[in-house]
């Protein structure tokens, strides 16, 4: 995006221009209410049993007395909270995070003593392969290496670019802001045949390595911007004290743009969390990470709405959190690397 | 080079700004230039790139040489037994719906931003109102596919656990297989990239918005402007540049658009679009040669905004 647009805050106190009428108020409420509808019937959804969620829908969540004879509290004189702590579960998320894919509940299975084909009934099930709980750490395996590598060497480049003097040093970055938006499938068959040619398909260092491929012009775009709109008397100063480049990089540059660091790492971090398509062309099934295992329960295996939603919902907890504690820094980087692979 | 003075320079040895630079210059190479340049090439060869194109052709059938890539790429979603049957298999073709999802979901995106900016700046919990709406950015595709496929979900039985069709079938109608039904299904595709992406463009715009100087607006209202006068009249023709931004932003997301089609529908049913016929091509049919050639026609498509982002750059730098 533009520097212009940047470098303004997001939102800045001032006089409300208009008194806000009730019509107004009314029919934002309506659309925030439809926006929420979606996300709000996904996270009901994967709190209640498989036999509620495929006859009654998420809406009547609340009705106590709905659904087949088997989903009934034995007493029917039962108080009205204590019918409705039996009509939620977390049974899904156990499911989805071992990867039960039987016909009950993996924690019902493994107390009647009948241990699910290929698990262990103890904590490490938590790791299988085919579930969740594995795929979590793959998606952190694949990303922290993925944010941080590209936003090392991109500092070392913006910093060039904003304050070293080299010869084509404006044509270079002009290249560089035309290759932001190149798109990933431009690339995909000759890196994933020099890939094979390293042996390194469906590891975690070519996906390391494509992201952080990609993740460069963008990252260094920002940080110039940030790096080269920091006060000249600076430099100066520091320059006529006898530092050198390495020192005003290290001493002054770095602590300065810290901010535009945190946008910058959490805008990667979330791009690279929720990527589907490159994981699905270098890691595939070999180190299936949380898109991938959902899309393939999708498309493939048809698993149930009990083990999709509660699936779906693990993989948007970490981006969630994010996205309300750091709100600030992740607007501004979703802002400006909104076009970016 | 106007500007090449414009940021103050420290005295350097020669040579130390590569090393700076080199890193990133030679992994971009690898991974984004080289890469480029190779997809054109490969884009000319056959399925595994042994031969050329030009070896795959078959004797009777319609040939372009060198090019057959391209020839498979562009017609062969076509039936060409007359003109309506060519005209109505283009419209659920991969180009037909990138051009059914530019239109739609760009419009939809920047159209519904730019009110949702102009009303929540009028009500009091305006920061809520926009994280609501600017929320589904943090998910990923995938996660909103399965977000949407549940609330398109399509019961065989009496009930309807989609709460779209338990809605029309409790006013009466017959519920809809809506992501099967051509040429529905695309546009309820759609309504899932509006969902996630109309929050970016609101806060884009509202930014945008609270730019304009006070003055210009209480000056209209004391001349009697109506509410619908100052957003038609002043705030849009003003912050017009920022919807050019906005509009080509949305344009490049569309275009390269894969993982919402691809977990929803698989682009089964007339809903592929050009990203995911070229995974397709490339990957489950390992097609490199069509693959490859459906990609370059992509960039083709993303080159005049790729112009245009080196322009704009170029345009900021001299205002430095």
């Amino acid at each position: 995006m533009t520097t212009a647009t940047l470098s303004k805050p997001i939102s800045k106190p001032r006089k409300r221009r208009q008194p806000s009428n009730l019509g107004t108020s009314i029919g934002i409420v309506i659309i925030l209410i439809i926006w929420l509808i979606p996300t709000v019937g996904l996270l009901v959804t994967s709190f209640r049993p498989i036999s509620l969620i495929n006859t009654t829908g998420w809406w009547t969540a609340l009705n106590v007395n709905n659904g087949p004879v088997s989903a009934q509290h034995p007493d029917p004189n039962a108080g009205y909270v204590e019918k409705l702590s039996t009509r939620f579960t977390i049974d899904n998320y156990v499911d989805a995070l071992t990867g039960y894919r039987g016909t009950g509940t993996y924690l019902d299975a493994c107390a009647s003593g009948i241990t699910p084909l290929g698990m262990k009934c103890n904590i490490t099930d938590l790791v299988n392969p085919r579930g969740m709980g594995r795929a979590f750490l793959n998606s952190l395996i694949v990303t922290i290496p993925s944010t941080i590598l590209p936003i090392v060497v991109a500092m070392f480049a913006a910093y060039a670019f904003s304050w070293m003097d080299f010869k084509g040093r404006y044509a270079i970055f002009a290249i560089l802001v035309g290759l932001q938006v190149v798109p990933i499938q431009m690339t995909l068959v000759p890196v994933l045949r020099m890939f094979a040619g390293m042996g390194i398909n469906g590891t975690f260092p070519a996906v390391w390595l494509f992201h952080t491929g990609f993740g460069l012009p963008y990252a260094i775009y920002m940080l110039r911007n940030s790096m080269s709109s920091l006060p000249k008397d600076l430099f100066e100063s520091a320059y006529l004290d006898g530092a050198d480049h390495w020192q005003v990089f290290t001493k002054i540059v770095m602590p300065l743009i810290t901010p535009a660091i945190a946008s910058l790492a959490i805008f990667q971090f979330l791009w690279v969390w929720n990527d589907l398509l490159v994981s699905l062309v270098f890691l595939g099934g070999s180190k299936p990470v949380m898109t991938y295992q959902i899309s393939n329960m999708v498309t493939s295996l048809g698993a149930g709405w009990h083990l999709l939603t509660a699936a779906a919902f693990l993989s948007m907890l970490l981006p969630m959190i994010v996205f309300f504690t750091l709100q600030r820094y992740f607007v501004r980087g979703m802002m400006a690397g909104a076009v970016k692979g | 080079m106007a500007r090449a003075i414009a940021l103050p320079v420290m005295k350097q040895k020669k040579g130390v700004p590569w090393l700076y630079l080199l890193p990133a210059l030679i992994i971009m190479s690898i991974f984004i230039l080289y890469p480029m340049i190779n997809t054109i090439g490969l884009s000319f060869q056959n399925a595994d790139s042994t031969a050329s194109a030009a070896t795959t052709c078959r004797e009777g059938q319609p040939c372009w040489g060198v090019m057959e890539n391209y020839r498979y790429a562009l017609t062969n979603e076509l039936n060409t037994e007359s003109a309506q049957t060519t005209w109505e298999s283009f419209w659920i073709s991969s180009y037909g719906n990138t051009i059914k999802w530019l239109l739609v979901m760009v419009t939809g995106t920047v159209g519904l931003g730019l009110i949702f900016a102009v009303l929540v700046d009028r009500i009091k919990l305006e920061s809520l109102a926009k994280s609501i709406i600017f929320m589904p950015m943090a998910i990923s595709f995938v996660g909103a596919g399965v977000i949407w496929k549940f609330v398109y979900n399509y019961g065989t039985t009496q009930v309807q656990t989609g709460i779209l069709n338990a809605a029309i079938t409790s006013l009466g109608f017959e519920p809809i297989a809506w992501l099967s039904k051509i040429p529905l299904n695309t546009f309820m595709l759609i309504v899932v990239g509006i969902w996630m992406w109309t929050g970016f463009c609101m806060t884009l715009l509202s930014s945008a918005i609270k730019g304009i100087p006070e003055e210009i607006i209480e000056a209209s209202r004391i001349d009697g402007a109506t509410n619908f006068q100052i957003f038609s009249r002043i705030q849009v023709p003003i912050i017009a540049p920022t919807i050019v931004v906005v509009i080509t932003t949305m344009v490049i997301n569309v275009l390269k658009l894969f993982d919402i089609v691809y977990v929803m529908t698989g682009g089964n049913f007339g809903t592929n679009v050009i990203a995911t016929r070229m995974y397709t091509e490339m990957y489950t049919n390992a097609q490199y040669g069509r693959g490859t050639a459906i990609a370059v026609i992509l960039i083709l498509f993303i080159v005049p905004f790729i112009i245009m982002n080196i322009r704009r750059f170029t345009k900021q730098e001299a205002m430095r």
